[in-house]
Parts: C-alpha cells; sequence; structure tokens
C-alpha cells in the first residue's frame, strides 16, 4: 500500500514530460512551423547566408585579407562614377515604374472592358511579354537596336528617318533600357490592376452613373480610391525589382556608352566579378539595401493598413 | 572442432609478408596508379578544336595512368570568370584552369608557381614575349604556361580589294606569304588615310569604341605606339602626358571616319562589320574571317590579316594570351605539371592550332612557324603573318606596364576608350585628363 502511493505520483511525473511533448507535436503551430522548416531553411541557406556573407566581404579590403570597416562605403563615397550610378538607377527605376503603372492602368481598363468571352485570350496575350525570360527578350530586343543592324532603323529609314544610335548615344541607349523594362514590366501592371478592377462593386458605378458622374469623375472619386492600396504595393514592389535590375541593362549596353546607362547590380557586376574587386562589388550592391528597405518599409505599412481596413 | 596452432616462425613470416604487400601497394600501377585529375578548360568557338585538347589529355592520362576529367567552359555569360571566382573562393575545383590574360595574375595568390615547367619549355620552345611575362609572372614567379588555345594577336584584317581600290593601298604586296612584311610605309598617317579613303568610298573601317575587350585592346595598341601610358610601373598616374594627349587627339581625327555608333560596339560588332561587307578593314583574330568563309565567302576571299600600322614609338599589335594554371590547393599537383609540359610540346601546339583552323597561338617564339597558317585560306596565306613570325610587331596589351591590379582595372573598366569617346564628342582634352585622373586615383585602391 506504502509502495503504491509513493509509486503513483513518480509514474505520473515520468509520463508528464512524454505526453507534453505530443501536446506541443499536436499544436497547430508546431505542425504549421515543421511543415515550413523546409522553407525556413533554405531561405536561411539561400538569402540569409549570402546577405551576411556579402556584409563581410564588404567589410574586406581588395585582395580580401584584412578588415577595413566601413572603408568601402567611405570610398564609394568619394567616386564620381558611382553617384552617376546611383543617379542612373534613380532615373531608371522611377521613370519605368511610372510608365509602367500609367500603361498597366490604360490597358488594364481596356481589357476590362472587353467582354468576358474573349478577355482570357487578351489577358493570355498581353501577359507574353512578362511570361518570357527577360534574358531571351532582351537578345530580341539588342538586335532590334543593333549599333550597325538595327531593325527599328531600317524601317525608320524606309521613311527617310535615322539612323538613331539607340545603344551608342547615351541618352538614346538609357531611353531604349527604360523603354524595354516597361514592356517587360507593364503587364505585371496591368494584370494586378485588372484584378482590382474586377473587385470594384458594380453598384458603385452605377449610382455613380444614377449622379451623373462623368467618365474622369467616375475614375477620379471611385476607381482610384478603390484601387489606392494594390496601386501603392505594385508600384512599390515593382520599384524594388526595377531598382534591383540587372539583365536588361547587361545585354543591352553593358552599362556603355561611357557608363552612362549603369545601374548598381551592373556595375556592382562590373567592379567585383569582372574587375577582380569583389568586396568593392559587393559594396555597392549594398548600396541598394537603404533605399529599398524605405521601399519595403512602405510595402509592409501599406499592406498592414490594408489588413486592417479589410 | 580441431584447433591449429600458429607457430611463432608462421607468424613473423605472415607479418612480414603482410606489411611488404601494404608497403608496395601504392607503387602497383592499376589503371588509375596516378590518381585524378580534373581540368577546366576554355570551350574553344571553333566547332571541333576542343576535340585535339581532349585527344591530347587522353593520350597523356594513358600514359600515365591519371584518371582525368575534363570540362570545357564557355566564356560566353562570364561563365569561365564566375567558375573561377567561385573556386578561388571555396578553395576548391579543378586541379587545372584555363585563365584568359589579367586572371592569372589576380588570382596569383591561389596559383601554383610553375617556374621549373616554364624553365624547360623555354629551353625547349624557345622565349615567350613580354607581354606574356607581364601577365604571367607575379612577383617573379610564374603563376601559369601560356596556353596554346586560345591565345590571339588581334591584328588588322582588311580587305584587299578595297584596300586597294580606294586607298590605293596593296596589301597583299606589304605583306607577302613567305617573307617579312615590307611594312616601312605602313604608319598611323597611313592607316588614317586609309581609313578615310574608305569612310568616303563607304566603307569605314571599323574600329569599336565600345567597353569590351577587342574595343579596348586596339585603343592599348594604338596608346602604345604613342608612348602613351597611364600609369608607369611604380604607379605614379602619367594622364596628364604628351604622348597620351597625342593618341586621343589621333584617335579624334580617326573617330571621325569609323562608323557613328563604334561607341556601343562589343566584341561580335566588328566581326559583323567585315562579315557584312560594309567595311575595309576591322582589328580582330582571324575569327572573323574564318565567319565569312562560312557566311560570306565573296568577303572571306578578299580578306588580308596583317600587321599594325607603326607610332611614333613603334609597331605594336594586341596580344592577349591565355594562361593553364593550376590552384595551390589542386590535389594532385605533380600529375597537372606533367600533363601542362604535354600539352606545350611542339607537336601538341601543332594540332590545336591545326584543330582551330590557325586561331591558336602558342606563345614559345618556335612554334610560329607552322605550316597551317601559310596554307589556310582563300585567299591562301591570308593568316601568314597572323602569328607575327618576322617579330616586325612588339606584341602588347593595354595597359601594361602597370601594375597588375592597377592595370585590370583600367582594362576592364575600358578607360582608354571612354577617354577617346569623351574626348570626340567634345570635351576638352584637359577636362577628359582630369577625369581619367580621377578615375586612375580610384583605381588605386588597395
Amino acid at each position: 500500500m506504502v509502495d503504491a502511493t509513493i509509486s503513483a505520483p513518480a509514474s505520473r511525473q515520468m509520463a508528464r514530460p512524454q505526453s507534453s511533448l505530443r501536446k506541443t507535436m499536436q499544436r497547430k503551430s508546431t505542425i504549421a512551423f515543421l511543415m515550413a522548416l523546409p522553407l525556413i531553411l533554405m531561405i536561411v541557406i539561400l538569402v540569409l547566408y549570402p546577405a551576411i556573407f556579402s556584409i563581410h566581404l564588404a567589410m574586406l579590403n581588395k585582395s580580401m585579407e584584412r578588415f577595413v570597416g566601413w572603408n568601402n562605403f567611405t570610398f564609394l563615397f568619394g567616386r564620381q562614377t558611382f553617384w552617376m550610378v546611383v543617379q542612373q538607377s534613380c532615373v531608371f527605376a522611377i521613370t519605368a515604374v511610372l510608365f509602367k503603372a500609367i500603361i498597366g492602368f490604360i490597358v488594364a481598363h481596356f481589357v476590362h472592358n472587353i467582354p468576358s468571352k474573349g478577355q482570357r485570350k487578351w489577358r493570355g496575350m498581353l501577359l507574353v511579354p512578362w511570361v518570357i525570360p527577360p534574358a531571351m527578350s532582351c537578345l530580341a530586343w539588342l538586335w532590334l537596336f543593333d549599333p550597325s543592324y538595327s531593325a527599328f532603323n531600317w524601317v525608320l529609314a524606309l521613311f527617310g528617318v535615322g539612323p538613331i544610335p539607340w545603344t551608342g548615344d547615351a541618352n538614346w541607349a538609357r531611353f531604349s533600357v527604360i523603354l524595354v523594362n516597361i514592356w517587360i514590366g507593364a503587364p505585371f501592371f496591368m494584370i494586378m490592376y485588372l484584378a482590382a478592377l474586377k473587385s470594384v462593386p458594380d453598384q458603385l458605378y452605377e449610382a455613380a452613373k444614377i449622379d451623373g458622374a462623368s467618365w474622369w469623375q467616375v475614375i477620379w472619386f471611385i476607381t482610384l480610391p478603390m484601387m489606392r492600396n494594390i496601386i501603392a504595393i505594385t508600384a512599390l514592389f515593382s520599384l524594388i525589382v526595377t531598382f534591383a535590375n540587372f539583365d536588361i541593362v547587361r545585354v543591352l549596353t553593358a552599362g556603355g556608352p561611357i557608363d552612362m546607362t549603369h545601374v548598381f547590380a551592373t556595375w556592382s557586376f562590373r567592379v567585383g566579378i569582372e574587375g577582380g574587386d569583389l568586396p568593392l562589388g559587393a559594396t555597392v550592391s549594398l548600396f541598394m539595401v537603404p533605399i529599398l528597405s524605405v521601399a519595403a518599409i512602405f510595402i509592409l505599412r501599406d499592406i498592414t493598413k490594408r489588413g486592417s481596413e479589410v | 572442432m580441431a584447433k591449429k596452432k600458429l607457430s611463432r616462425r608462421q607468424f613473423v613470416a605472415s607479418s612480414a609478408a603482410a606489411s611488404t604487400a601494404l608497403i608496395a601497394a601504392p607503387y602497383v600501377r592499376g589503371a588509375y596508379a596516378a590518381g585524378k585529375l580534373s581540368i577546366g578548360f576554355w570551350d574553344h568557338w571553333v566547332p571541333g578544336a576542343n576535340k585535339a585538347t581532349e585527344t591530347l589529355v587522353k593520350e597523356w592520362a594513358e600514359k600515365e595512368k591519371v584518371e582525368v576529367s575534363m570540362d570545357f567552359i564557355p566564356s560566353q555569360g562570364n561563365k569561365l570568370l564566375l567558375t573561377i571566382a567561385a573556386e578561388a573562393q571555396a578553395k576548391s575545383g579543378h586541379d587545372i584552369m584555363a585563365m584568359s590574360t589579367w586572371l592569372p595574375a589576380e588570382h596569383a595568390r591561389n596559383l601554383e608557381p610553375v617556374d621549373d615547367v616554364m624553365a624547360d619549355l623555354i629551353k625547349q620552345n624557345g622565349n615567350v614575349n613580354g607581354t606574356v611575362e607581364y601577365l604571367g609572372k607575379v612577383d617573379g614567379k610564374w603563376v601559369g604556361v601560356p596556353a596554346t588555345v586560345g591565345s590571339q594577336i588581334k591584328g588588322p584584317c582588311s580587305r584587299i580589294d578595297l584596300l586597294k581600290q580606294h586607298a590605293g593601298i596593296d596589301i597583299q604586296a606589304m605583306y607577302p606569304v613567305g617573307s617579312a612584311p615590307k611594312a616601312d610605309d605602313w604608319t598611323l598617317d597611313a592607316y588614317l588615310k586609309a581609313a578615310e579613303a574608305c569612310h568616303k568610298a563607304g566603307f569605314p573601317f571599323g574600329i569599336g569604341l565600345g567597353t569590351t575587350s577587342d574595343n579596348v585592346d586596339t585603343a592599348g595598341a594604338i596608346f602604345h605606339s604613342f608612348g602613351a601610358v597611364l600609369v608607369d610601373k611604380d604607379q605614379k598616374i602619367i594622364v596628364k602626358s604628351d604622348p597620351v594627349r597625342q593618341a586621343l587627339d589621333y584617335y579624334k581625327r580617326l573617330m571621325a571616319f569609323l562608323p557613328p555608333d563604334v561607341p556601343a560596339w562589343d566584341d561580335a560588332s566588328n566581326n559583323k562589320w567585315l562579315v557584312s561587307g560594309r567595311g575595309a578593314s576591322i582589328m580582330n583574330p582571324p575569327s572573323a574571317w574564318a565567319v565569312a568563309k562560312r557566311d560570306a565567302p565573296q568577303v572571306a576571299e578578299q580578306c588580308w590579316t596583317h600587321g599594325m600600322p607603326s607610332g611614333p614609338k613603334g609597331r605594336f599589335a594586341p596580344f592577349l594570351p591565355y594562361f593553364w594554371t593550376t590552384w595551390n590547393f589542386s590535389k594532385n599537383k605533380s600529375a597537372a605539371k606533367s600533363l601542362l609540359r604535354h600539352l606545350s610540346t611542339r607537336d601538341a601546339a601543332e594540332k590545336m592550332v591545326v584543330a582551330s583552323g590557325g586561331y591558336d597561338l602558342p606563345s614559345f617564339d618556335k612554334l610560329t612557324d607552322f605550316k597551317t597558317w601559310a596554307e589556310e585560306g582563300p585567299p591562301k596565306g591570308t593568316l601568314y603573318h597572323y602569328p607575327n613570325p618576322h617579330n616586325h610587331q612588339i606584341l602588347s596589351v593595354a595597359a601594361a606596364p602597370t601594375p597588375h591590379k592597377i592595370a585590370v582595372q583600367i582594362y576592364v573598366q575600358a578607360l582608354p576608350t571612354k577617354m577617346i569617346v569623351k574626348h570626340f564628342q567634345g570635351e576638352p582634352m584637359e577636362k577628359t585628363l582630369a577625369w581619367a585622373e580621377s578615375e586612375l586615383e580610384g583605381f588605386m585602391r588597395s
């Protein structure tokens, strides 16, 4: 009897850890965590590790033998070419995003007004530039812009115009890379805006019609406010992607002529990989972080706001 | 169960036999007794050219009992450059790696010195030119063996008919097959006059001024012809000098006769220019002619590869050697060195030259007389002067003799061509020089 009274709590104590582990394993959050673990590990290996490594690289000297702290960053502040790249990256990203948003908005309206039967075909066709791998489509554009055998110039010549140095003159080269970025990116805006347009309740338009609102008033007072969140998120998301663009500039102009089309990613590649100065290349690419972080903060704030509105 | 008792004598005898077998085992030559060797070669653009290298390596591997694996890595898309950078970072990878122009110097601290191999090869094949020595020797030590595959001179390739018709120059008479050039009158002034005449006739010379290798190489050779150096070998910036001013001024006059889009040209542009039949002359290895042979035979029949025009300081031709290097973290350095010797024999070099249709150039003095260059055509003998057989040109590389770490920046960032374009587009000379000086100060970073 005595034995029994002593042994019962002991056996309960033995059983407790097992049951608590079982409980933990049965919790939804634990299961969710375990299921997300492969993805978390992938992010750690493919995103976090390279990010930390690039910060480490950016703090080494050219031969990667000595820790130099912030020296690489201060060195870049004194370089004329660096400031030119900052300016060009901003002009490239802001101009491209602005035009992508405008074109996407207009095309989304056109597609929205097509009867639903034929809409799917148009949506599919308009998405083609966004679906083709950029390196491939850029090669096609390169042939169109080719310095000596440009197909555009051939057409222009039929009208007695040109030839235009599409990639040979600094301003034309900037125009060309922005144009291709718009061509590739506008369908993304179009599809996002189309989804937003479809979610605007028809009753609002009907009410506006009854009130005698003009086309412009409908856009300004109904469509735009209803799409505000999606416009902001799409624009900011695109700003991040455009800012970090590499392939378009690399394929079309390789940063030329006279560095006039370099953006952060292409200049970083030129300095780091081609020039054999990995620390400075890493430093150049890290300059995108503060700029893109600001954009990311806006995105997250906007998403939170949208979430609380819902 | 009956037990067999082991005597002391039997134990000693069997122990001795086992020890002998263990010690002797590594010296028994099995199929791959000498270990493994992995090689990263440059992937040749000439169809079938890799085959010659592959055969030579397999021959050697069979003889030496080494298990080899070969990767032919393309330079397009910087694949080779990225592989080398990754292997240098990881301290792991191929045992032998093909490296272009500046890479041996850049990775010198990770490379195995090959002074012993080079001493033997120089004895066997003759001297190498100053450019090979400048690029392949770091702190007095050879860090790579100049490779036949991929090494090239980027001299002029001109249209025989167009030069004769529009500029009055018989380029074949100036550079005859089988004998030394008669090119005393082939100067930069003569070149400028010919460029002007061909431009007027609607066949401009195609000299690129973009930021890629071909463009920088030509600019480098012409700068050398004026004695124009941006940074001297003691790291002193000397960009604000008269020779640099003369070179910029010359290029400004030349650029007026070039196609207007040359600042956007890449390494393919000049080839296309010649093959299209629109240009009278370009500066390139015989790849443009080889493509013309396939795509535009009537153009190829009129192409003649010849020497550079001479300037006030001499006649300089751009030479870009490839190197075969061995990482110092390679696990089979002795086998690697043995293979490098095998690939650098006269016989091996000739096989590579033949397989590449004369494109590849050995860097050693005694290996510039193969029949291929005299016999390739049409027109027959078009490549005779390509390997500089009479040493009438100084083989050079842009940015030499500047110390490597600065020179590679000058080259990769294409400082000479940017200076030329800036000045041509109307920027005053002194402003261009000041800008270049500021860029060079940035390149001094250590």
